[in-house]
C-alpha cells in the first residue's frame, strides 16, 4: 500500500506552499496532489505556478499529480481547468465532471477525486473506459460499501485496472458552496473578501453551543469539525486499498505519514484516537464517530 | 417557461395540476429518490392514478430517481426507470451516471433530465452529460449567481431549468456529506438530509432545544419560531461569536425575478417541496401560475403583488426568504 499527500485546502502564502512542498520530496509520500482545489480567488499561486512547481517536483522520486477545482461556476474557471488539462505531462485529479470530459477528450490519464460522485462499479467502468487510472472513493462511503463496489468491479473485469485511494488522514471536506463561510465569518461579502481565508491557515473552527467542535470553515468548503484518522484501519484496507491520502493541515503531516508508513510495513498497536478525531465514515456509522 | 410543481402524494399531485402547474414531478416510495421520508411518495397504485390525472389534464410527469444506486443494488434504480417508461411519464430526473447509462440503453425514448444531484454548473460537465446520455434539460443546482446563469445559459444550447422556490439548499446539490457526517445518512446514499429519525426537541433552562443525533442544532427562547433542525441552519459558535455560521432558516424566492429568468431562456421554474402538504402545493402554484401569466400578458408591467409575497412568506422556512446565491450580495 502506498501514500499520498493530498492538495493543500487551506490558502497559504506563496513561500510557505513552497517551502512545504520542497519537504513534501524528502516525505514518505509516494505520491503528491496539488492545486487549488477550493476557490479560484486564491492567487498566490496562480495556475500556472501551480503548474510550475508541479513540473519542478515532478521527476524527483514522487509521483505528481495536479488537483483541479471542486466547484466550476464561471468560464475563467473552466479556461484555467483546460490549462490544467493541457499540461502536457502530468496527470490531472479531476474533482468534477467537467475535468473528466476534458481530459477524457485530450487522452490524458486521471484521478478521479473524492468530490466526483462515482458510488458503484458500473460508473467506475464508464470512468476506466474514459481514461480513469485512479479513484478517490467519495470520503462519506465505509469499507463495507468499497468491499462490495470492488467485488462488482471484479465481476466486470475491471478492478486491475485502476488503484483505489482512500482519504484517511485530515479535516474531511464535506461540502462546496457558491457561499463563501470565512468571509461571512467576519461579515464580509464574498466579493469583498479580501482574501480573508489566508489568516486561517487552519481554517475556522465552529462549535455548537455546548462548544462540540462540528465544522472547520474554508472559505466555499465546509469541512469536518474533527479530524478523520484511520491508523487503526491500516490492517483493513491491505489487499484492498492502494493509496492511503493524508490530507495536510500543517507541517505535522509529514510525522503522520512517517506514522502510516509504519503500520503498513510493520504494524502498530491500536492508538486511542483523541477527542477531536473520528474514523465514522470507514465503519459505517457517522462520520463524526469513532470505533475501534 | 415550465411551471413545475412537487408533488409528494396524490392530493398534492391533482392540487398542483389544479391550480395550474404544467409538469409535477414525483418519486417513488423508495431510496431512489431524495425525498425517501416515511408517508411521502407513490406507490404503484398511486403512481397509476398520478399518471393518470396528469395525462388526463394534459399536463406533464417527471419522476425523480435522483439518489445513486448501491453497489449490489442497482437493479432497484434501473426498475424505477422501467416504471417511469411503463406510466407513460415525460422525463426521469437522474443523478448516478449509472442509472443515466441504464436509462439511455434501454429506454432510448424516455427524456433524461440531469437532477440537480449530479451538481452540474458549467459548460464542460453538460457537454458530458450530453454526449454520453443525450440528456435533454439540466437542473442547475442552487450556486450559481444570475449573472452566471444567464452566461450559462448563452454558452449552451442544453435547457435549463432552475430552482424558483422552496427550501434554500446552500451547498452545491450531491455534494454535500454533511448529513452523513452528522448522522451517517446522506441525501445521496439514503434520500434525506438530516433525516427526521435523528431529530430531538427538548425544553430545557436554556430553552427549546433542537438536536440532530444527539448534536446541539439550535435553542430557542420563547419568543423565537422554532424550525426543523437541517443542520447547516443551525446556530454555531466561530470565535465566541455565535450566529447561523452557515445559513438562517430561510426559503428562496426569485418571484422579483421572473423576467431575469424568461430572458435567460430558462425552461423550467422548479418549486421545491415534495415533503409539503397539499396547502402549501396550492399556495405556491396559485402565486407562481399568476406571476408568470402576469408576465406573459405584459412583460414590461410586470411587478410582484404584494400579497404573493405575503402568501409565499407564510410558507416559508422562519417566514424569511431569499434570493440565495442568484444574488451575489448573498454569496
Amino acid at each position: 500500500m502506498k501514500l499520498s499527500l493530498g492538495p493543500l485546502l487551506y490558502y497559504w502564502p506563496k513561500q510557505t506552499v513552497e517551502a512545504f512542498y520542497q519537504q513534501a520530496l524528502t516525505s514518505e509520500a509516494d505520491t503528491i496532489y496539488l492545486g487549488e482545489t477550493v476557490c479560484s480567488k486564491r492567487r498566490e499561486l496562480k495556475p500556472r505556478d501551480w503548474i510550475s512547481l508541479a513540473k519542478a517536483l515532478n521527476g524527483q522520486g514522487k509521483e505528481v499529480v495536479l488537483s483541479s477545482m471542486a466547484l466550476l461556476e464561471a468560464p475563467s474557471e473552466v479556461k484555467v481547468l483546460k490549462q490544467l488539462c493541457e499540461n502536457g505531462e502530468l496527470s490531472v485529479e479531476a474533482n468534477d465532471v467537467g475535468a473528466i470530459q476534458l481530459l477524457s477528450e485530450q487522452k490524458v490519464p486521471f484521478v478521479c477525486g473524492p468530490a466526483i460522485n462515482c458510488y458503484n462499479a458500473s460508473v467506475l467502468k464508464m470512468f476506466v473506459n474514459k481514461g480513469m487510472q485512479r479513484w478517490v472513493m467519495p470520503v462519506e462511503l465505509s469499507r463495507d460499501w468499497l468491499t462490495k463496489t470492488v467485488s462488482d468491479c471484479e465481476d466486470l473485469g475491471i478492478r486491475s485496472q485502476f488503484e483505489i485511494e482512500v482519504f484517511s488522514h485530515g479535516f474531511i471536506p464535506l461540502a462546496y458552496s457558491a457561499r463563501c463561510f470565512t468571509a461571512r465569518s467576519e461579515n464580509k461579502a464574498k466579493d469583498d473578501c479580501e482574501l480573508c481565508c489566508i489568516k486561517y491557515p487552519q481554517g475556522r473552527a465552529t462549535t455548537t453551543q455546548e462548544e462540540q467542535q462540528v465544522f472547520v470553515l474554508n472559505g466555499i468548503q465546509t469541512q469536518s469539525g474533527y479530524c478523520y484518522n484511520l491508523i487503526n484501519d491500516i490492517s483493513s484496507m491491505k489487499g484492498l486499498v492502494d493509496l492511503a491520502r493524508i490530507s495536510p493541515s500543517d507541517q505535522q503531516a509529514f510525522s503522520i505519514l512517517k506514522q502510516y508508513r509504519e503500520a503498513i510495513n510493520v504494524g502498530i498497536e491500536p492508538i486511542k484516537l483523541e477527542s477531536k478525531e473520528c474514523n465514522g465514515f470507514w465503519h459505517k456509522i457517522a462520520g463524526l464517530e469513532t470505533q475501534y | 417557461m415550465e411551471l413545475l410543481c412537487p408533488a409528494g402524494s396524490l392530493p398534492a399531485l391533482k392540487t398542483a395540476i389544479d391550480y395550474g402547474a404544467d409538469a409535477v414531478y414525483i418519486g417513488l416510495k423508495d431510496d431512489t429518490n431524495a425525498r425517501h421520508f416515511a408517508g411521502l411518495n407513490f406507490n404503484d397504485k398511486k403512481l397509476t392514478k398520478g399518471a393518470q390525472y396528469v395525462h388526463d389534464h394534459n399536463k406533464h410527469l417527471h419522476v425523480a430517481i435522483n439518489t445513486f444506486a448501491h453497489p449490489g443494488g442497482e437493479k432497484r434504480w434501473q426498475n424505477a426507470v422501467d416504471k417511469c417508461v411503463d406510466l407513460g411519464a415525460n422525463a426521469a430526473i437522474i443523478a448516478d451516471i449509472a442509472t443515466l447509462e441504464y436509462a439511455a440503453n434501454k429506454h432510448p425514448n424516455l427524456d433524461l433530465h440531469l437532477s440537480v444531484q449530479a451538481s452540474a454548473t458549467n459548460t464542460a460537465t453538460i457537454d458530458f452529460y450530453k454526449q454520453n446520455f443525450n440528456v435533454k434539460r439540466v437542473v442547475l443546482p442552487r450556486v450559481l449567481s444570475i449573472h452566471q446563469v444567464k452566461q450559462l445559459s448563452r454558452n449552451t444550447d442544453m435547457p435549463l431549468e432552475v430552482f424558483a422556490f422552496g427550501s434554500l439548499c446552500i451547498m452545491a446539490e450531491g455534494r454535500c456529506y454533511l448529513s452523513s457526517y452528522f448522522t451517517g445518512e446522506s441525501p445521496n446514499t439514503v434520500g434525506a438530509c438530516s433525516p427526521a429519525k435523528y431529530v430531538r426537541w427538548t425544553e430545557t433552562k436554556n430553552g427549546l432545544e433542537s438536536r440532530l443525533n444527539d448534536i446541539l442544532i439550535d435553542r430557542y427562547q420563547k419568543n423565537e419560531k422554532a424550525g426543523y433542525p437541517t443542520l447547516c441552519k443551525g446556530k454555531f459558535n466561530v470565535d465566541n461569536n455565535l450566529y447561523h455560521a452557515l445559513e438562517e432558516p430561510t426559503s428562496l424566492n426569485t418571484l422579483s425575478m421572473v423576467p431575469d429568468l424568461m430572458k435567460a431562456n430558462i425552461c423550467s421554474v422548479k418549486i421545491e417541496g415534495r415533503q409539503r402538504s397539499p396547502a402549501y402545493v396550492e399556495q405556491i402554484t396559485k402565486v407562481w401560475r399568476q406571476a408568470i401569466d402576469s408576465y406573459k400578458a405584459n412583460p414590461d408591467q410586470y411587478q410582484v403583488k404584494e400579497e404573493w409575497d405575503r402568501v409565499l412568506a407564510n410558507v416559508s422556512e422562519g417566514s424569511q426568504t431569499t434570493l440565495g446565491a442568484y444574488h451575489r450580495e448573498w454569496q
